[in-house]
C-alpha cells in the first residue's frame, strides 16, 4: 500500500499536533507562555475521537452509499462499555461507599449487581465489549437491512428510528445504565486518575495513534480489490449485482467494520469527557456526524477528520463567544455545503489525483429507485 | 331528673312506630328539638334518630335543617322549637323559615353533635338529594349511595324510587339499593339475588368489587356473586379493549395529522423533508398568536380563535414552504441524500428563529370552552379534545385526497409527479407545481400544529417529537398512499396503545420501532406499495 500525499500529511498533522499538544503539556511550568492547558488537551482529545467517528461515517457514506443516520448510537456503546469499567473502578470511593454496586444502583435499591455488568471490571473485557456491542448490533441490523434491499432514504430512516430507539431504552432506571444521568464521576483508568494532566496527555496521544490506525485501515480497505466492489455498489448497485458480486455481502462487512471504528472512538471519548449518558445517542448527534464529513467533503476520508476537527472546533467557539448563533452556523453550514460545496472543504483543493467519486446526483438516482 | 329524661326518651323511641308517615315530619323536628334539649349522652342517639327519619320525610325544609345542623346553626328552646341562626346572627324558625324576631341569642341553646351524628348528618345530606327537583343532582346522589353502600340509605332509596320518574336516575337508585341491600343484615335470600343480578347487569369496577367480597362466602348467593364476578370480569375486558383502541384510535389520528403533510412532500414529490416537524410547529405558534391577538382586539370572538388558526397556519407555513421550495429544495432535486442534509440544517435555523422569537419557554394555548369535559359511554371515557382531533384529522384527509384528485390543481400535481416531462409538454408549468405541491404539504403539517397544540407543549423542540414517527408511518403505509399512511398512522396507533399496558410506555415504543425495522425488512415499500411504472420514474 502506498499513501498519497494527502494522506500522508494528515497523518503527520494529526500525530505531529497530539505529540506536540501533550509535551507542551507534560514539559512546561503552568503559566509559562508555551503552556497548554489540561482543558485544551480534553478539547484535543475529543475532536480526534469525534474524528474516528467522522471516518467511520465516511467509510459507510463516502464508499459503500450507505448513509447512517444513527452511528452516534456505535459511538455511545462503545462509550458506555468503558463507561462500565470506569464505574466498576470507582469501588469503595463511591457516594455510598459500595465495593461492588455504582451509586445510581444502591440509591435504586439494587441489591446485586446485573448480570451484564459482570467481567467490566477487567480493562481487556470492556475494550473488548466496546468493540464486540457495536459490531453486533451493527451485523444483526446491517444483516436484516441489507439482504432485504434496504436502500437509500429508507435505510437512513430506519437506522435514525434505531437511534432513536436505543436513546428511549438508556433512558429507562430499569435498564441498569444509570438511566438519564448516565456513568460519571470516574476516578481511575488502569490506576492512572482519569483528571491527571499526565493521562489526559497519554489518552490524547492514544486517540492520535488509533486514530492514524483506523485511517490506515480504511485507506486499505477502499484501496483494495474489496473497496473497488464497493464503490461499484455504491454507484451502481443492481449492475454490480448482475455481475456475479453480492452487494449486501459487502456492505455488511464495511458496515460491521465502521461500527467497530466508531465504538472504539466511543470509548476513547468517554475518559476523556468524563461522562456519558443517553444524550449520546440522540439522532442529532448522529445527524450532526454526517454533517462533519460532508464539509470535510464525502468519500474522501481525509475530508472526514478535517471535517470533524473544523466543525467541532467551529462549534466549541461559537458555543463560548455567540451561544445563540451556534444553531444558525451548523444550520447554515449544512444547507450551504449540500447546496454549493457537494465535495466539502476538499473539493476546493483537489490535490488527490485519483479520480473523485461521481456527482452524488447519479448516485442518489438509483438509491431513490433502489 | 334521670329517670324522666329516660322515661321521655322511651316514648320518643316508641312513638314513631306507631304512627303513620304522614306527620313524620312533626315528629322528627319534635324529637330533635326535645332530644337537642338533653345533654345526657343518650341523646345524641335520638338527635341521630331524629336526623334519618328527616331524611326521609321528603320534607322540603329538611335539607336547611339538617344543612343548619351540619354548619352548627341549629338552635333549640326550652319550648322545644328550633331555630336556625342566620348569616346575620338573628333566628328564624325552622319549621317554616319565616324570621323568629322575638328570639334572642339567651333564649337558645345550640343543637350539640357527636361523631355518630355528623355521620347521620353526612348520610342524611346525601339521601336527601335523591329528592332534589333537578335529575343530575338526584343522579348523583344515587351513584354516592352507591359507592357508600350504607344500609342506611334504604329507606330513603325506598321513598326516592316511589317518586321518582326519570328512568336512567331510577335504574342508578335501583343500583343503589341493590348495593345497599346486600350489606344490609336481616335481607331475604331472594332479594339478595335479585340484587346481585342487578350489579351483574351494571357490569362495572365498582360492581365487581362489591360482588367478589360476596363470592368469598358459601350459599346460593355466593354463588350468584361470584357467576356475576366472572360474568363483569368479561364485560370490563371488553370495555378495555375499546378503551385501548380509542386510545390507539387517538394517537393515531394524531401521527395522521403529523404524517399527512409528509405524504404530499416525501410520498408524492420525493422529497426528504427533515423541516417538516418545524412546519408543524410553526402552525402551533401560528395558533398562539392568533389568540394572542383575538384575546387583544377581539375578544368576543375569542372561542372560535382555533377555527380562525387553522386557516391562518395553513397560509403561514404554506407561504414558509413555498420559499423553502423556491430557494432550497429545488436546487436538490435528485438528490434525496442532499436533501436530507439541507432540510436537517434548515430545521435548525428554523427552531432557533422561533426560540429567538419567542424564547425557548412553552408558549400557554388555551383549550376553547367547547373542547373540554368528557362524554362518558358506557365504560369508555371520551375526552371532547381528542375526539375534536380524531374528526379533525379525518377531516382534513379527506380534504386532501378531495384537493388531489378533484381540483384543477391536485390534477397537474397528479400530472407532475407522475410524467413530469408529459406534464411539462402538456403546458403545465412544473416549478410552479412543484413549488404549490411543497406549500400543500407544509400547509397541511401547519394545521396539524393547531391540533397538536391542544395536546401539546407549544414549544420550539414541538416537530423534533413527531418528525421520526411520521416517517415511520408514511414508509409503513407506503409512499404515495394517502389511504396507506391513514391506515398506518392508526395501525401504529393501536399497536402502541395495545402494548403500553404490556410492555410500559417507553417499552411499547421501542417495541414498535423494532417491529416497524423488521416490517420495513419484510415490505421494503410498506403496506400499499405504489405499482406500474410511475414507481421507477
Amino acid at each position: 500500500m502506498t499513501l498519497d500525499r494527502t494522506s500522508t500529511i494528515t497523518l503527520v498533522a494529526v500525530m505531529g499536533a497530539a505529540l506536540l499538544l501533550a509535551l507542551l503539556n507534560q514539559m512546561t511550568a503552568v503559566g509559562s507562555a508555551a503552556h497548554v492547558p489540561t482543558y485544551m488537551i480534553a478539547l484535543a482529545g475529543k475532536y480526534l475521537c469525534f474524528a474516528m467517528l467522522a471516518l467511520a461515517v465516511d467509510l459507510v457514506w463516502g464508499f459503500a452509499g450507505i448513509l447512517s443516520l444513527g452511528h452516534a448510537a456505535f459511538f455511545a456503546l462503545g462509550g458506555y462499555a468503558m463507561g462500565m469499567y470506569l464505574m466498576r473502578q470507582i469501588g469503595t470511593r463511591g457516594v455510598y461507599g459500595n465495593a461492588m454496586l455504582p451509586d445510581f444502583m444502591v440509591f435504586l435499591g439494587w441489591k446485586e449487581l446485573p448480570w451484564y455488568w459482570h467481567g467490566f471490571e477487567w480493562f481487556g473485557f470492556a475494550i473488548l465489549m466496546a468493540i464486540v456491542v457495536p459490531a453486533a448490533l451493527a451485523g444483526v441490523f446491517g444483516w436484516l437491512a441489507f439482504r432485504s434491499r434496504v436502500t437509500g432514504v429508507y435505510l437512513s430512516i430506519i437506522t435514525q428510528a434505531l437511534t432513536y430507539a436505543l436513546l428511549l431504552a438508556f433512558f429507562r432506571n430499569d435498564m441498569g445504565f444509570g438511566g438519564n444521568n448516565g456513568l460519571t464521576d470516574f476516578k481511575d483508568i488502569l490506576g492512572f486518575n482519569v483528571q491527571a494532566d499526565s493521562t489526559r496527555s497519554a489518552l490524547l496521544v492514544i486517540s492520535a495513534l488509533l486514530l492514524c490506525g483506523q485511517f490506515l485501515l480504511a485507506r486499505f480497505v477502499v484501496d483494495s480489490r474489496f473497496g473497488k466492489i464497493l464503490i461499484a455498489v455504491r454507484d451502481t448497485e443492481s449492475r454490480t449485482r448482475f455481475l456475479g458480486y453480492r452487494p449486501e455481502s459487502y456492505k455488511l462487512v464495511v458496515w460491521v467494520l465502521s461500527a467497530v471504528m466508531a465504538g472504539i472512538g466511543g470509548a476513547l471519548y468517554v475518559p476523556q469527557v468524563g461522562i456519558i449518558n443517553p444524550s449520546e445517542f440522540a439522532p442529532g448527534n448522529s445527524i450532526e456526524a454526517v454533517i462533519w464529513v460532508a464539509v470535510g467533503g464525502r468519500g474522501t476520508l481525509v475530508g472526514a477528520i478535517l471535517g470533524a476537527i473544523i466543525v467541532n472546533f467551529g462549534k466549541t467557539w461559537f458555543t463560548g463567544a455567540l451561544p445563540e448563533v451556534w444553531l444558525y452556523a451548523l444550520g447554515a453550514m449544512f444547507i450551504f455545503v449540500s447546496l454549493f460545496l457537494p465535495r466539502g472543504v476538499m473539493g476546493l483543493f483537489r490535490t488527490r489525483q485519483t479520480k473523485e467519486p461521481e456527482p452524488p446526483a447519479v448516485a442518489a438516482a438509483h438509491e431513490v429507485t433502489g | 331528673m334521670h329517670r324522666i329524661i329516660a322515661l321521655l326518651f322511651l316514648i320518643i323511641l316508641v312513638l314513631p312506630a306507631s304512627r303513620s308517615h304522614a306527620d313524620t315530619t312533626d315528629d322528627a323536628y319534635d324529637e330533635l328539638s326535645a332530644s337537642a334539649l338533653a345533654i345526657s349522652p343518650s341523646s345524641f342517639d335520638s338527635v341521630r334518630q331524629g336526623v334519618e327519619q328527616l331524611a326521609v320525610s321528603g320534607d322540603p325544609r329538611a335539607a336547611v335543617v339538617i344543612g343548619a345542623l351540619h354548619d352548627g346553626m341549629l338552635f333549640a328552646r326550652d319550648d322545644h322549637l328550633l331555630f336556625i341562626q342566620q348569616p346575620d346572627g338573628s333566628y328564624a324558625d325552622a319549621r317554616t323559615g319565616v324570621p323568629a324576631k322575638d328570639v334572642t341569642d339567651d333564649d337558645v341553646k345550640s343543637v350539640r353533635v357527636n361523631n355518630a351524628v355528623r355521620s347521620a348528618i353526612d348520610a342524611a345530606l346525601g339521601s336527601l338529594q335523591l329528592f332534589a327537583p333537578d335529575a343530575p343532582t338526584r343522579l348523583q346522589a344515587a351513584s354516592a349511595v352507591f359507592t357508600s353502600h350504607d344500609p342506611a340509605a334504604l329507606p330513603a332509596l325506598d321513598k326516592a324510587l316511589a317518586k321518582e320518574t326519570n328512568p336512567e336516575v331510577k335504574r342508578r337508585m335501583e343500583q343503589a339499593k341493590a348495593a345497599a341491600l346486600l350489606s344490609a343484615p336481616d335481607v331475604s335470600q331472594a332479594d339478595r339475588l335479585a340484587a346481585v343480578a342487578t350489579l351483574r347487569a351494571r357490569g362495572d369496577q365498582d360492581s365487581r368489587s362489591l360482588l367478589s367480597a360476596l363470592a368469598g362466602q358459601t350459599g346460593p348467593v355466593a354463588d350468584a356473586a361470584s357467576a356475576a364476578v366472572v360474568s363483569i370480569d368479561h364485560v370490563l375486558q371488553i370495555w378495555s379493549l375499546a378503551q385501548s383502541v380509542y386510545y390507539g384510535v387517538s394517537l393515531g389520528s394524531v401521527l395522521l395529522l403529523a404524517a399527512a403533510g409528509l405524504a404530499i412532500t416525501f410520498g408524492v414529490m420525493g422529497v426528504i423533508n427533515m423541516a417538516h416537524g418545524e412546519m408543524v410547529m410553526i402552525g402551533a405558534y401560528v395558533t398562539f398568536v392568533v389568540q394572542q391577538l383575538m384575546h387583544a382586539y377581539l375578544p368576543s370572538l375569542y372561542g372560535i380563535s382555533l377555527l380562525i388558526a387553522v386557516p391562518m397556519a395553513f397560509l403561514v407555513s404554506g407561504g414558509v414552504g413555498v420559499v423553502v421550495e423556491r430557494s432550497l429544495i429545488r436546487w436538490l432535486y435528485g438528490r434525496p441524500l442532499e436533501t436530507l442534509l439541507a432540510t436537517w440544517g434548515l430545521s435548525l435555523v428554523l427552531q432557533q428563529v422561533v426560540r429567538s422569537l419567542f424564547g425557548a419557554n412553552n408558549q400557554q394555548v388555551d383549550t376553547p370552552g367547547w373542547m373540554s369535559g368528557a362524554y362518558q359511554l358506557g365504560g369508555l371515557t371520551l375526552t371532547w379534545n381528542r375526539m375534536y382531533i380524531i374528526l379533525f384529522a379525518f377531516l382534513v384527509v379527506a380534504a386532501l385526497m378531495a384537493a388531489l384528485r378533484y381540483t384543477p390543481l391536485g390534477l397537474r400535481m397528479r400530472a407532475v409527479t407522475q410524467n413530469r416531462r408529459m406534464a411539462a409538454a402538456m403546458g403545465i408549468r412544473t416549478p410552479w407545481i412543484d413549488a404549490l405541491t411543497f406549500g400543500l404539504g407544509s400547509g397541511i403539517a401547519g394545521i396539524a400544529g393547531v391540533a397538536l397544540s391542544q395536546i401539546d407543549n407549544v414549544s420550539p423542540n414541538l416537530g423534533q417529537g413527531y418528525i421520526i414517527d411520521s416517517f415511520m408511518v408514511v414508509v409503513f403505509g407506503g409512499v404515495g398512499n394517502l389511504w396507506g399512511t391513514t391506515l398506518g398512522a392508526l395501525t401504529l396507533g393501536i399497536v402502541n396503545k395495545f402494548l403500553e399496558p404490556i410492555a410500559g410506555a417507553v417499552l411499547a415504543k421501542i417495541v414498535v420501532l423494532v417491529l416497524l425495522i423488521l416490517f420495513v425488512q419484510r415490505r421494503p415499500r410498506g403496506m400499499f406499495p405504489l405499482k406500474g411504472r410511475a414507481v421507477e420514474a
